[in-house]
């Protein structure tokens, strides 16, 4: 019988994903005995027309990373959807938009114009911008569309499961992969990892007091961080209550606050919304001034709460921005 | 540009949707008290009544401004008088943060209000709800699911083209 086939394809991603496949270390050549890699273009030759020609359905599962933000991916997740029995959203980007969806807070022209001529190291005196088609001694060149929005993958294509993280770790991968080939899958539409709080699964979590009673916040680089006390009970902002599990803690256990990368549990619609919630209603004062004066140092509410899933939120982007930013 | 959709020209019979949610104990009373006492106010609001201002998770602001809300009002127990010791006081903090993030996703301050408004205040329930309607009359249209379908007409578009061009396909063979 030949053996199943798998894409990987990225979208608006670091690379970091790709990464992540690498990170299954030893493991990655047990996979490659059991599957069929047919698309992967930060390692492997094989090109769009090679999938192009595979008939409908032919790949198993496409694992698919990045945000979607040109016409070029948009193209490529159609066209991956269509040869695919699975389509997979594999880490945060495409689960929920990652980190590039945090330029939802901007219009597409601020973005082109910060780039292209603002930017510190620009040399750019005649404000050259890509344009999407230009004729060139005659030949036709083109560039994909740069859109007005970043979207997670779901707000693309149909999506069956996600596999959060930023990126997942080897242990997720693995799993997901393992229940993927021995045909143990969950209802469609779940995430492939535990769906309890990250504190559950947190050393520190004997040390998080009932009351937190925040009088002061601190960023991670402002303060001498505690290796073992519960980081909001220092007064650290930490996603871990907002956030599911699944990574085995590893940012606390190195000493650093969840940023909340693998996205809520099922129950939360919307991440940033329910750690604000959680947050704030624990600060100490009463009075609007005092509150505000605590509430002042955390300075960038959205990037912080919605650090990896501004598309996937409720809102999904500044509401006040155009969209025709031809 | 970014007021483009506030344009209030075409909106000729559009009045503001205003989603509230009031405190079992004392704004919700206050508003059976109003109507009780048979005031006359601004009929744009659909009052939600929950048992405690405290009890207002941000999810369901931001759920029903993405809904088509056009402004939110919240109503507690006055400080001090929460049914519950400090749900007003949770509400309160929850929502100076939800303020802040609101203008950073472009949402104006005046969407989104809390009053402290005690079982007796039937007329600061009339009062309030007919200040917010004006003001909100004065922003126009807040519009969020009009704009989510603006926002996704751009990959239709896409979409299209990719599914008449399966369609030519399969024709052809």
């Amino acid at each position: 019988m030949a053996k199943p086939k798998i894409a990987i394809y990225w979208c608006s991603s670091c690379g970091g994903c790709e990464e992540a496949v690498v990170d299954l270390a030893e493991d990655i050549l047990d996979l490659v005995q059991k599957i069929d890699i047919v698309l992967w273009p930060v390692a492997m030759d094989f090109k769009k027309k090679d999938v192009e020609s595979m008939s409908d359905k032919s790949i198993v599962a496409t694992l698919l990373n990045g945000a979607i933000r040109t016409s070029e991916q948009e193209e490529m997740v159609h066209m991956l959807r269509r040869k695919s029995v699975y389509m997979i959203a594999y880490g945060a980007c495409s689960h929920l938009g990652g980190i590039p969806s945090l330029a939802n807070q901007f219009s597409r022209e601020q973005i082109l114009k910060f780039v292209y001529e603002d930017g510190p190291s620009d040399v750019n005196p005649e404000k050259t911008r890509p344009l999407p088609s230009y004729v060139d001694n005659g030949r036709d060149l083109t560039l994909p569309k740069f859109r007005n929005v970043v979207r997670s993958l779901d707000q693309v294509v149909d999506v069956d499961y996600y596999i959060p993280g930023c990126p997942p770790t080897p242990e997720i991968t693995k799993n997901a992969i393992g229940a993927l080939l021995e045909g143990k899958l969950p209802p469609k539409g779940t995430v492939l990892a535990p769906d309890i709080a990250l504190c559950d699964e947190c050393p520190r979590k004997e040390s998080k007091p009932t009351d937190l009673s925040f009088t002061e916040f601190w960023r991670p680089h402002q303060k001498e961080i505690d290796t073992e006390k519960c980081l909001l009970a220092q007064g650290i902002i930490c996603m871990g209550p907002a956030t599911r599990a699944g990574c085995g803690a590893l940012c606390t256990k190195g000493n650093m606050p969840c940023s909340g990368c693998f996205g809520p549990t099922s129950r939360v619609r919307d991440q940033g919304a329910k750690i604000l919630s959680s947050i704030c209603s624990n600060i100490a004062p009463k009075e609007d001034e005092q509150i505000d004066k605590v509430l002042a140092k955390i300075p960038d509410p959205v990037g912080t709460f919605y650090r990896y899933g501004l598309a996937h939120s409720i809102l999904r982007r500044k509401v006040s921005l155009p969209t025709n930013g031809e | 540009m970014e007021n483009e959709n506030k344009n209030k020209s075409g909106n000729g019979n559009w009045s503001p949707r205003i989603v509230a949610f009031f405190c079992n104990w004392c704004t919700y009373t206050a508003a059976d008290l109003a109507g009780v006492s048979r005031m006359k106010y601004a009929p744009n609001t659909r009052i939600i009544r929950l048992m405690c201002s405290g009890r207002v998770d941000p999810q369901f602001i931001l759920e029903a401004l993405a809904r088509g809300a056009d402004g939110v009002l919240i109503g507690g127990c006055h400080p001090g008088d929460c049914h519950y010791v400090e749900g007003n006081y949770k509400c309160l903090r929850r929502f100076r943060m939800l303020k802040r993030m609101l203008v950073d996703m472009g949402i104006e301050d005046k969407r989104v209000r809390l009053e402290w408004i005690s079982a007796a205040e039937g007329e600061k329930v009339k009062r309030v709800v007919n200040e917010m309607v004006a003001e909100i009359q004065e922003l126009g249209p807040l519009g969020i699911p009009k704009k989510f379908e603006e926002w996704d007409k751009e990959i239709e578009d896409l979409k299209h083209e990719i599914e008449n061009k399966e369609k030519e396909e399969v024709a052809k063979q």
